[in-house]
């Protein structure tokens, strides 16, 4: 598919609200806003883009910052790029669609579409109903990121547990943090923990 | 009134390969209702990826898909060579060709003789796990570890052939095409295992497709796409291999496109052996010192020897000497470490080597993001990177297939009985390492 006829017409179900065409081939990008993410999408999927290959999101919250301690002899560390721009929001979620030729199994088209979130408010609009796997992507997304999806209330936990506290792959969750402990699901939670484990309760 | 009831099958049983509960509505012994819970092998794949430099996430994609561990080490590489724009030398290429093509046909392997096992059939299992092994011996001697390969490197491979590896091969192969003939005998025309696998657990193209499932679970539903010949990488458009494609999208399709491309697979290690440039590994290339050795005469500053020499390594970096680097790594000192010989025989070399080993250095990416698709055992195993210019990376993230495989799973269950789950889940090949991540 000739993907700058197709951004063309693009502009003109979505308006403003949709960057140029970034990158070429297979790589090919566009940046759309929230509030018209929905609409591009489902134009997308009407064009043909028939396989929501995946749904990731990157927190931008430390990019190009280095909060790493240096030890007090290193000499200033090696810098081989200038620091990259600032990122307009702090969520940027990644929409990878595929346009599949089911009877010559070939990719006919490849495009991203990249969606700037701040994570506070509600994210984008879900597009389960486009794409059935959207469910699990955006409920990963949820889970490592704590974006909610607007559409679709229920969204729960999918690889994590539903007593986890947090979001682990927000940038400022440390690695080194712990979660309490649970008790079972009825019932009140095991609040002391006891240091003899092992030894049978006497009474 | 009908009434239907709940029932958990998993986490701990031993048809969940892995760890997965999959919480089923039956009415009888039939499924109206199926959820699948994962996540019982979340290791934190991703938050750990961030936390060490670029290399140190390779020994961690060993362990996504751990019954094929070097797809995911080639992937993973392939990612970061097109952020930082390298190509590697072309016999290097043919080198993670062939060892793609081994770890392919080991998982398929195992899926088929797991899903076989699964239905009864025991022998099928012994066969095709006495095929494996032989192909685990030859990944033994390539890299130096059976499951935990890490082979590939940024830029490069960790090391050449070792010397005899083609003979071990073929050898290896032979076993493969008996047993997989054998085991074939013994099901493809049995009347229990087709009744068992026939007719069940059919995904429709359509559906596959919405659900974005890719690899042998979409092939056999009778959609070709197969992202070596889709979007070819590495040298797979100079090799001559077929996509195995099924009709009917049903378990028995899924068990035969995966007998044939355990072929394909391995005309193509064949045909890699034909046609890679012959390396420069078997030169008898200058004197031979012990590694040990060299590194001692290095270290005391007597360096005059060790230029021409070669260092008598330990049989698992066996290829990775000055003599064979340049066939194996690009030419690119900012990501490869540079051989024994030069570290320790040139002030170039040590401070190459160190320039990428020290804290704060090593390879550094320029910011920007790359995803690359590389055909994994289950499909389309996909890596995206983001770099902001510093010696870590910025997010790894894994597109894993098993998890499309996984989220459409209760389509292939419902209408179907609960002896037939064990039948369907044991062929979409779910791994919970690289599922749960």
């Amino acid at each position: 598919m000739d993907t700058k006829a197709l951004l063309a017409e693009l502009y003109d179900v979505v308006g403003l609200g949709v960057s140029a065409l970034s990158g070429s081939g297979f790589d090919a990008f566009i940046t759309v806003e929230q509030n018209s993410a929905r609409k591009a999408l489902e134009f997308l999927h009407r064009k043909g883009f028939n396989v929501l290959a995946d749904l990731t999101c990157v927190d931008y919250l430390r990019y190009g910052f280095d909060e790493r301690p240096l030890p007090p002899s290193h000499p200033h560390r090696l810098r081989r790029w200038p620091s990259p721009p600032k990122p307009p929001r702090r969520f940027k979620l990644v929409y990878r669609l595929l346009e599949l030729d089911p009877a010559e199994g070939l990719a006919r088209g490849r495009l991203a579409v990249h969606v700037w979130a701040t994570g506070k408010e509600a994210g984008p609009p879900s597009v389960m109903d486009l794409w059935p796997n959207a469910d699990w992507l955006e409920r990963e997304v949820w889970d490592m990121f704590g974006i909610r999806f607007s559409g679709r209330p229920d969204i729960k936990r999918i690889l994590l547990y539903e007593e986890f506290v947090g979001h682990p792959l927000r940038k400022d969750y440390p690695i080194d943090k712990r979660q309490p402990l649970i008790g079972p699901k009825e019932g009140a939670a095991r609040t002391v923990v006891s240091d003899e484990p092992l030894r049978p309760d006497p009474s | 009134m009908k009434k239907t009831y709940l029932l958990n099958m998993g986490p701990a049983h031993p048809a969940m390969h892995g760890v997965i509960r999959l919480i089923l509505e039956l009415d009888g012994e039939r499924v109206v209702g199926a959820d699948a819970e994962i996540g019982y092998l979340h290791r934190a794949f991703e938050k750990q990826a961030e936390s060490g430099v670029w290399n140190n996430v390779i020994p961690y994609t060993d362990r996504l898909n751990y019954v094929s561990p070097l797809i995911n080490n080639v992937g993973y590489c392939l990612a970061v060579e097109k952020l930082c724009g390298i190509e590697t030398p072309m016999r290097c290429q043919y080198l993670r060709v062939i060892a793609c093509e081994i770890s392919r046909i080991t998982d398929h392997l195992t899926c088929v003789g797991a899903n076989a096992m699964e239905l009864g059939a025991f022998t099928v299992f012994l066969y095709l796990m006495k095929a494996r092994e032989g192909l685990y011996f030859c990944v033994d001697k390539l890299t130096g570890a059976r499951v935990t390969a890490s082979y590939a490197r940024v830029g490069g491979v960790k090391a050449d052939l070792p010397a005899g590896f083609q003979e071990q091969l073929r050898e290896a192969f032979r076993t493969v095409r008996e047993c997989v003939r054998d085991s074939e005998a013994l099901l493809t025309k049995n009347r229990i295992f087709v009744d068992r696998v026939q007719g069940i657990g059919i995904l429709d193209k359509e559906t596959a497709l919405a659900y974005g499932v890719t690899g042998p679970v979409l092939r056999s539903a009778g959609v070709p796409y197969d992202v070596r010949r889709s979007q070819p990488y590495l040298v797979y458009d100079r090799l001559d291999f077929e996509v195995p494609v099924g009709t009917a999208g049903d378990n028995y399709d899924r068990y035969l496109v995966r007998l044939a491309e355990i072929e394909q697979s391995m005309r193509i290690v064949e045909q890699c052996f034909e046609q890679m440039p012959q390396g420069s590994v078997e030169l008898n290339k200058g004197q031979l010192i012990e590694a040990g050795l060299l590194a001692d005469l290095g270290k005391r500053g007597k360096t005059g020897h060790i230029w021409d020499a070669r260092a008598d390594t330990d049989p698992v970096i066996e290829g990775s000497g000055r003599t064979s680097k340049p066939d194996i790594a690009a030419d690119r000192p900012e990501v490869v470490l540079p051989s024994k010989e030069e570290t320790y025989g040139s002030i170039e070399g040590l401070m190459r080597h160190f320039e990428l080993v020290m804290w704060g250095r090593g390879i550094t990416p320029p910011p920007g993001e790359a995803y690359f698709a590389v055909e994994g055992g289950n499909g389309e195993l996909g890596f995206h990177v983001v770099s902001d210019g510093k010696d870590m990376p910025y997010r790894v993230r894994v597109r894993p297939p098993c998890f499309f495989n996984m989220a459409v799973l209760h389509k292939m269950l419902v209408g179907y009985t609960v002896a037939d789950i064990v039948a369907t889940f044991g062929s979409i090949n779910m791994i919970a390492g690289e599922l749960d991540r």
